[in-house]
């Protein structure tokens, strides 16, 4: 089956086995991004997030087939390494990462949180990303990173 | 920095056959990383095993250890940078592959930059003295006149000089390493002691680093292994048709109980190992969970050490004398590394390639070759960065599944293990217990203590065996758990002590090191009793401390620790109060990094639930190469900890592992993460210690004692779960 999906604004169509198959295969195997990761397979640890229609969610859970018209964002969507995000200037200043295999996760979830909320304070982020797990425990980065990446963003700089 | 491997491949045009192998640094984002390699000398005393400089002046460092997410990459290239006085970005850093770095050993113990950084240092400053060597003659100047700076040697500032890259580039040095070659003055570090921003993070927050899990190679196709029901259950059968009829499914290999199904997709191999109908036979090996200390108390033992010995115990006497005895244990705990091990690997006329994540590539071949039978020579280990792994977690086992199954199939194959192969395959830390006695006079003195831990038995060199070897019957080595029994001995003072290791004959789980082995259970028992004698003795736990050493670091470290946390000594634990702190130290393994620190915690009365609301660490490893680093790693070891005290215990029945997946097994979330305040004692003129495990060790025993100060209750078995700590309401 054909599955046709807005990737990071581009267009692409996939064969697929298995319209059941969730998005996150589709995204590292067919598509070849390295952003969303495979942590579980239970949307219990967040390292698969992504967003549809600027909605986070685990793309371990979701299927395929119900992604349709929505448009999928990936951390490689936000910026580059070359080109960061503001979200991703600020892991970068403040040293935000460890390992780095649970920071997609962190990223994507912070992103919808400023979307809805620009200036969270400390205990909105946490109850943010209260079902994203890192084990490194780097976690006093990543709420120092996405504070700062709120007040960049609340500067007028945009994404 | 952002992309150097554009720089990297330009380098190897440039640079010569000769002296570089290939670029394993696809691992920060290139490339998958090419097979052919001229081999280089590994030699340990040979300067081409660690270093190599271009025709360009690129210098390639080799290193045995491997960056586990913990920055030692940057490190590295720090330390190389300042030895050999070239800049950093000239710098880059090729890791365990087992055919162009070195053996250094296992990346763990903390030893990565205390023994790997320094013999790769060492290597850096022969080096040098030989191009300022090289230069003298080709400049016909005395070498005491030449002095190296940015890549060149020069004659004077400004004047004559020739780059590195005219002296060597493209060519092998054969040479061996100087042991008495002159180290830089610390003073003239440019690098090493500055935070140099770590290499890897801008293409880890932007999707453009490979992990293994990344890694794709021609023609590659995806295993998984289905795992037997119990953990000792014979395969006695299966039916695959359901499992063939999954589009993609490509064959179903067996061998003996090792049994996996492989694909042509990722997504089908997950479907077709889910559709594999198999029967196991019983098996209930494990011992009964709510009897597990009883259990352990009971296991044989193949012997009994005394780790330290002072005094006599028997002779113990004082005015007064008061006897104070606990036991304490410490759950099994599991890895937890949020990305599942992940292997590939491929045979090519009987040779065998592997990329893995392990912290260990050298052993592993070692281990693969006598899984294989097959030389040594023959096979290839490649670490690619994976998930953080915090010890020995399941990355070997997933490329012994990955080369097994690529054998079967004669495919390159992927082996991504599923969560629930991670929770319930990886080895385990295992279960601990701890037995002290001690005795404090009347003026306060200790005049006895003994101790004694019950731990798993190390038959031979540190290993673990592999599943696949184990389930498919092909030769395996025996289970050694790691440095489990060190940190055991104490630095205080007191006229007798005993200290025992019971080595048992055997242990429920395969034994494995998960951060700081041994040497955290150890030291929750150290230094949480420490803490009874000092109350028993009326004395104040800094104070007590500190009349008990003879070591001026160890004292400076700890003062300065009262002054940052602002300590204004023990509080008295009545029935309003909810907040405490409590303070443990350590001298890592008696002879290396001072750590000190207070936890303040919050403890909710009704509920039992622990809240540890800020940390304060105090921490001296020598000679700081890079003090952001440093401090993540320190943030890292806390807030782990905190999450292993306070939640975290392997849950299992008679046959396996039952705590899964994160439900089952849970960890620390955001919500609960404590403050963690750090002050590093940087001593740049001293020897850089380790810094990956010190700090994990006191935070069980900090937290104990904070809960005690705060309720009343000494909380002696890990995890710090609220029934133990309502039941030590209930009780007291
Ligand atoms: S991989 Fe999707 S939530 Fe863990
Ligand atoms: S940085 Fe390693 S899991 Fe979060």
């Amino acid at each position: 089956m054909r599955i046709d999906m807005k990737v990071n604004g581009k267009l692409s169509s996939t064969e697929v086995d298995d319209p059941e198959m969730p998005l996150l295969y589709l995204l590292r195997d067919d598509l070849a991004l390295r952003g969303p990761r495979f942590g579980c397979g239970l949307g219990q640890c967040g390292a698969c997030t992504v967003h549809l229609d600027g909605r986070a969610v685990r793309s371990c859970l979701v299927p395929v087939r119900s992604v349709g018209e929505q448009a999928v964002t990936t951390l490689e969507g936000l910026g580059s390494s070359v080109n960061p995000h503001p979200l991703q200037r600020a892991f970068i200043e403040e040293q935000a990462v460890q390992c780095g295999y649970c920071i997609n996760g962190m990223i994507m979830q912070a992103k919808a949180l400023l979307d809805a909320h620009p200036q969270p304070t400390d205990a909105d982020i946490r109850s943010a990303l209260a079902g994203n797990l890192c084990r490194c425990g780097t976690h006093q980065r990543i709420l120092s990173a996405v504070k700062r990446a709120a007040a960049t963003l609340a500067g007028g700089e945009h994404a | 920095m952002l992309n150097p491997y554009v720089n990297r491949r330009d380098f190897l045009r440039a640079g010569g056959a000769l002296v570089i192998s290939f670029p394993i640094g696809a691992a920060l984002g290139g490339e998958t990383p090419a097979r052919a390699v001229s081999p280089r000398p590994l030699a340990l005393d040979q300067v081409d095993a660690f270093l190599a400089i271009g025709a360009d002046g690129r210098v390639s460092c080799f290193s045995g250890k491997v960056d586990l997410g913990t920055g030692v990459r940057t490190a590295l290239a720090q330390i190389v940078a300042d030895e050999l006085d070239v800049a950093l970005d000239q710098v880059e850093v090729t890791q365990g592959d087992t055919q162009s770095t070195p053996d250094q050993g296992p990346t763990y113990g903390s030893l990565s930059i205390q023994v790997g950084g320094m013999q790769i240092r060492q290597a850096a400053a022969s080096a040098r003295a030989a191009l300022v060597q090289a230069a003298a003659a080709k400049l016909s100047l005395p070498a005491e006149q030449l002095f190296t700076r940015d890549g060149a040697v020069y004659a004077r500032p400004g004047g004559q000089r020739v780059a590195y890259g005219e002296l060597v580039g493209g060519r092998q040095w054969e040479m061996k390493v100087d042991p008495k070659a002159v180290l830089k003055d610390p003073a003239d570090y440019r690098v090493v002691g500055q935070s140099v921003p770590r290499l890897d993070i801008p293409a880890k927050v932007s999707g453009e680093f490979l992990y293994i899990q990344d890694l794709r190679r021609p023609g590659m196709v995806h295993a998984r292994v289905v795992r037997p029901q119990g953990i000792g259950a014979k395969l006695q059968g299966f039916d695959d048709s359901a499992a063939r009829a999954v589009k993609g499914h490509i064959q179903t290999v067996r061998s003996g109980d090792f049994l996996a199904v492989v694909a042509r997709t990722e997504w089908a191999a997950i479907s077709a190992a889910r559709a594999l109908r198999v029967q196991w036979s019983a098996w209930e090996g494990l011992p009964d969970q709510a009897r597990l200390w009883e259990h352990v108390r009971a296991t044989p033992m193949n012997h009994s050490d005394v780790l330290q010995s002072v005094g006599d115990l028997a002779q113990a006497s004082g005015e007064g004398l008061k006897t104070v005895r606990a036991t304490y244990d410490f759950a099994i705990h599991t890895h937890g590394s949020i990305g599942p091990s992940c292997a590939v690997a491929e045979w090519v006329d009987g040779k065998l390639t592997c990329w893995t994540a392990s912290q260990q590539t050298h052993l592993l071949r070692r281990q693969l070759s006598l899984m294989f039978a097959i030389p040594p020579e023959d096979l290839r280990c490649i670490y690619v960065d994976g998930s953080g792994c915090y010890g020995r977690n399941g990355h070997e086992d997933a490329a012994a599944d990955a080369a097994l199954v690529a054998k079967l199939t004669g495919l390159s194959v992927r082996v991504q293990w599923m969560r629930e192969d991670e929770h319930g395959w990886d080895p385990k830390g295992p279960p601990t217990l701890l037995d002290f006695r001690g005795s404090v006079d009347a003026a306060g003195k200790v005049q006895a203590w003994e101790s004694t831990v019950y731990a798993p038995d190390a038959p031979k060199t540190i290993q673990v065996p592999l599943v696949a070897a184990g389930l498919a019957g092909m030769p395996t080595q025996e289970a050694h758990p790691g440095n489990i029994v060190q940190a055991l001995a104490i630095p205080y003072k007191f006229a007798n002590i005993k200290v025992t290791a019971h080595r048992l004959a055997s242990t429920p789980f395969r034994p494995s090191w998960i951060r700081t082995p041994g040497r955290m259970q150890n030291t929750f028992g150290n230094e949480t009793f420490l803490d009874e004698l000092a109350l028993a003795a009326g004395a104040d736990p800094f104070e007590f401390r500190i009349a008990n050493l003879d070591d001026a670091r160890a004292i400076e470290l700890l003062r300065r620790l009262a002054k940052v946390a602002q300590w204004a000594g023990r509080g008295t634990p009545a029935p309003g109060r909810s907040r405490g702190r409590g303070v443990a130290f350590v001298k890592y393994e008696l002879v290396r990094t001072y750590v000190g620190a207070v936890a303040e915690v919050e403890v909710d009365r009704e509920s039992g639930r622990i809240r540890v609301t800020r940390f304060v660490v105090a921490h001296d490893c020598g000679q700081v190469i890079n003090p952001d680093g440093l401090r993540n790693q320190i943030d890292g070891n806390v807030i782990q900890t905190v999450s292993r005290t306070l939640l975290e215990e392997l849950r299992f029945d008679r046959s396996r592992v039952t705590s899964v997946d994160w439900a089952s097994y849970p960890i620390l979330t955001f919500p609960d993460v404590p403050e963690v305040v750090v002050e590093l004692m940087d001593r740049p003129r001293e020897k850089p210690w380790g810094a990956g495990e010190p700090t994990a060790s006191i935070v069980p025993a900090a937290i104990s004692k904070a809960v005690f100060d705060a309720i009343g209750v000494r909380l002696r078995s890990v995890p710090f779960v609220p029934q133990k700590v309502l039941a030590g309401l209930r009780q007291s």
